[in-house]
């Protein structure tokens, strides 16, 4: 496992030829380039979500999925690439019909008339106004193949372990996205967050919102005898903060507690194995102590930040691929296995492992980081 | 021979209600309504004692009538007609040290009912999204209603130990609202303007006045077939409400005030003596709560009446329109979708939804 190839950061083949930092201007330039190409591309306007994009060989979707949320985003939110209207015939009914749409959706807000669960979970605004947000980063920018999303149950409730990279916790939200627009059932992910997450302002009421709850235990059993999709990146801050020279390497699971929960609800687990993620803020040093008075687990240096200031926290346009895992089953165990700690341990390790292994077999079929 | 209910704290609202339904119940003989002060309301056909439950004289009441079942609802957290925190404090805690000293003494005494509060639970982020009656609290409440309340509980479980043969409920409600309610929350949001705490958007969980009155009346009876009303149970309406939904529900428009200034200027009004705003509501109007009320209806066999959303509703016409009345607003966009421009007629160029959402957002400051 140790000899497995992880592939140079700035590897010769990518086009840009960005080294180091330089990459993240041409890299984003190139990114600029490739939206304003695709944006000419069909984009048909009234049509119901159609998760069908059809790759090309260089692996970009060849097609953009027409968005029904973008029109419906309403006050604000006014996604990019949605005042470029495609001219095309019919339109003008599907504009009266997304304008109504948006009109009803604005009603409803300023009203207040719209439900939230117990979580604080906020359906229509995830999916009108969150996701929208989220999804020009995922197909544009991060352009985000997703493989293997057969592996998510169609129903029930199902445990994600992922990997966790990249400093800000990005990878959570494309994940969320990914499962969202490429599932035949556009099942809602629901993300297991730090602690962190939910003391800081703005960021906690955006968590929730988006149906993040706290990474505990009792929310992680609740949300899956719901029978809800359950996201959990259980390497934590050890995984999002380790050092670029560590990228890839899985640290310790925690303390394997998802899996006793998964177990106690009976659920499958699925593991999921990001790419991508890693090299979007290179890691090169942690100030601890500016870190330790902030209150942060960790205070990220990479070539750009924070030298560049607020310009240097724009991540590395990376090609990311997410693959889905087979699902590793539960319900054969009986209700006492979950306290079995020498099983816990064991499923643990088998789940870490199925992550790693992916993750190495697709960093080695990456071609760049950037492509 | 019938059931004599003793019930305490009948100086407010809420005890006066249910004082005055529970008399109604054919299985209750005699209703002893207690408090040290006489209520402005009537109580029916209750007799009223006038007796401060700090004092031992409450032992020789429960004594005299014979009393059986005893509701507590003298745990509060406000005082009653401009009292000190200090009394108030006194009353919930030595209040029902005394009261339980005196059931306990009694041999007549069979069920005992308190009316706790969700409070107990704090409100932390660490905190899991949803309380049920066994998650222990990461932060216990530091002062304030919330610690007398653990407190009260703290005497209650140590009362059910020494008394196994008396039946103990222990109701932990949720924000009470209604017509009549008089809590820190409704004092909140009867403010012309709500102050909100930046960045953050708790969830709150409310239960109806009625439903409050009910429940109290099915622990204080005997359990029906299949359930069992002692011990501790969450009461609360079914579903969630975030504060930004309530204000605009309500129509009242949100100040967003930085966390530090909030804890200030709370102190700063309580030093003053303005208001009582406790660091404990603002912890809660900052992280909210939400318990889990799946022991309330399948143990206590109790289904609210009002859901969250249905009391909060109910709240909302007691209180009349705020600034920003939500039907108004309706109808500004209401009206705002009926305009030619917006219809689609040349909704390819410039009225994209970036412009209607523009549009759609000026009504709402017109109606400001």
């Amino acid at each position: 496992m140790a000899d497995a190839k992880v592939i140079p950061f700035d590897d010769d083949r990518s086009r840009g030829g960005g080294k180091g930092q330089g990459g993240a201007g041409k890299g984003q330039g190139g990114a600029g380039k490739g939206q304003a190409r695709r944006r000419s591309s069909a984009r048909r306007s009234g049509e119901p979500v159609s998760v069908r994009e059809v790759r090309g060989p260089a692996g970009r979707p060849a097609e953009v999925q027409a968005l029904p949320g973008q029109a419906e985003a309403g006050a604000g939110s006014s996604a990019p690439g949605s005042e470029e209207v495609p001219a095309q015939a019919g339109g003008g009914g599907g504009w009266e019909r997304r304008i109504a749409g948006g009109l009803a959706f604005l009603r409803r807000r300023i009203t207040g008339d719209y439900e939230v669960d117990e979580f604080g979970y906020d359906e229509e605004l995830t999916d009108q106004v969150l996701m929208s947000l989220l999804r020009p980063v995922y197909e544009k920018y991060f352009r985000v193949e997703v493989k293997g999303i057969e592996n998510i149950p169609a129903d029930g409730g199902a445990l994600i372990v992922a990997n966790h990279s990249g400093t800000l916790p990005l990878d959570g939200l494309m994940l969320q996205v990914a499962v969202h627009d490429n599932h035949p059932h556009q099942r809602h992910l629901r993300l297991l967050a730090a602690d962190l997450v939910f003391m800081l302002p703005v960021v906690n009421e955006l968590a929730r919102k988006a149906g993040h709850t706290l990474a505990c235990a009792e929310d992680a059993q609740r949300l899956l005898e719901g029978g809800e999709l359950v996201g959990v990146m259980p390497e934590g801050f050890k995984g999002i903060g380790k050092p670029f020279s560590e990228r890839y390497k899985l640290q310790r699971f925690g303390r394997g507690g998802f899996v006793s929960t998964a177990l106690r609800a009976g659920t499958p687990i699925v593991p999921c194995s990001i790419v991508g993620a890693e090299e979007i803020y290179p890691m090169i040093g942690n100030a601890k102590t500016l870190a330790r008075l902030l209150g942060f687990p960790y205070f990220p240096i990479t070539p750009t930040f924070p030298w560049l200031g607020p310009l240097g926290a724009v991540p590395l346009p990376t090609k990311w691929t997410i693959q889905f895992g087979e699902p590793i089953p539960t319900d054969g165990y009986p209700p006492e296995a979950a306290e079995d700690p020498m099983l816990m341990f064991n499923l643990t390790d088998q789940v870490r492992e199925q992550i790693q292994h992916t993750l190495y077999k697709l960093l080695v079929q990456r071609r760049s980081v950037f492509f | 021979m019938g059931k004599v209910v003793l019930v305490t704290g009948v100086a407010r609202q809420l005890g006066g209600r249910f004082v005055r339904r529970i008399q109604r119940d054919p299985e209750v003989d005699r209703v002893i309504a207690v408090d040290a002060q006489p209520p402005e309301h009537h109580l029916g056909g209750a007799d009223f004692v006038q007796a401060d439950i700090r004092q031992p004289a409450i032992a020789r009441v429960l004594a005299e009538h014979a009393v059986d079942t005893v509701v507590h609802m003298d745990v509060s957290g406000t005082a009653l007609g401009g009292g000190s925190r200090g009394a108030v404090k006194e009353t919930n805690v030595i209040g029902t040290m005394q009261l339980l000293g005196a059931c306990q003494k009694s041999p007549s005494v069979k069920r005992l009912v308190v009316k706790s509060s969700t409070n107990v639970y704090g409100s932390a982020p660490r905190d899991p999204a949803v309380f049920t009656e066994t998650t222990p609290p990461k932060s216990l409440p530091s002062g304030g209603f919330a610690k007398d309340a653990v407190e009260v509980e703290g005497y209650v479980r140590g009362f059910a130990r020494r008394r196994p043969d008396v039946a103990v409920c222990v109701l932990r409600f949720a924000n009470i609202l209604g017509p009549t309610a008089e809590t820190p929350l409704v004092e909140y949001f009867s403010l012309p303007v709500l102050p909100t705490v930046f960045g953050y958007d708790p969830r709150l969980q409310f239960v109806h006045e009625d439903d409050v009155i009910e429940v109290l009346r099915i622990a204080s009876h005997e359990p029906e077939r299949g359930t069992l009303n002692s011990g501790t149970f969450n009461v609360a309406g079914d579903g969630v409400l975030l504060l930004s939904q309530c204000s605009r529900r309500l129509g009242r428009p949100t100040v967003p005030v930085l966390l530090p200034a909030v804890t200030w200027a709370g102190t700063a009004l309580r030093t003053v003596g303005l208001t009582d705003f406790s660091p404990e509501q603002v912890r809660l109007l900052t992280h909210g709560r939400v318990v889990s009320t799946v022991q309330m209806r399948e143990t206590l066999g109790f289904r609210p009446k009002y859901s969250t959303a249905e009391a909060f509703a109910d709240f909302a016409r007691s209180r009349g329109p705020g600034l920003l009345p939500p039907e108004a607003l309706a109808r500004a966009v209401d009206r705002l979708a009926k305009l030619p421009v917006v219809g689609g007629a040349d909704g390819p160029d410039g009225s994209g939804p970036g412009g209607s959402g523009g549009s759609g957002t000026h009504p709402t400051q017109s109606a400001n």
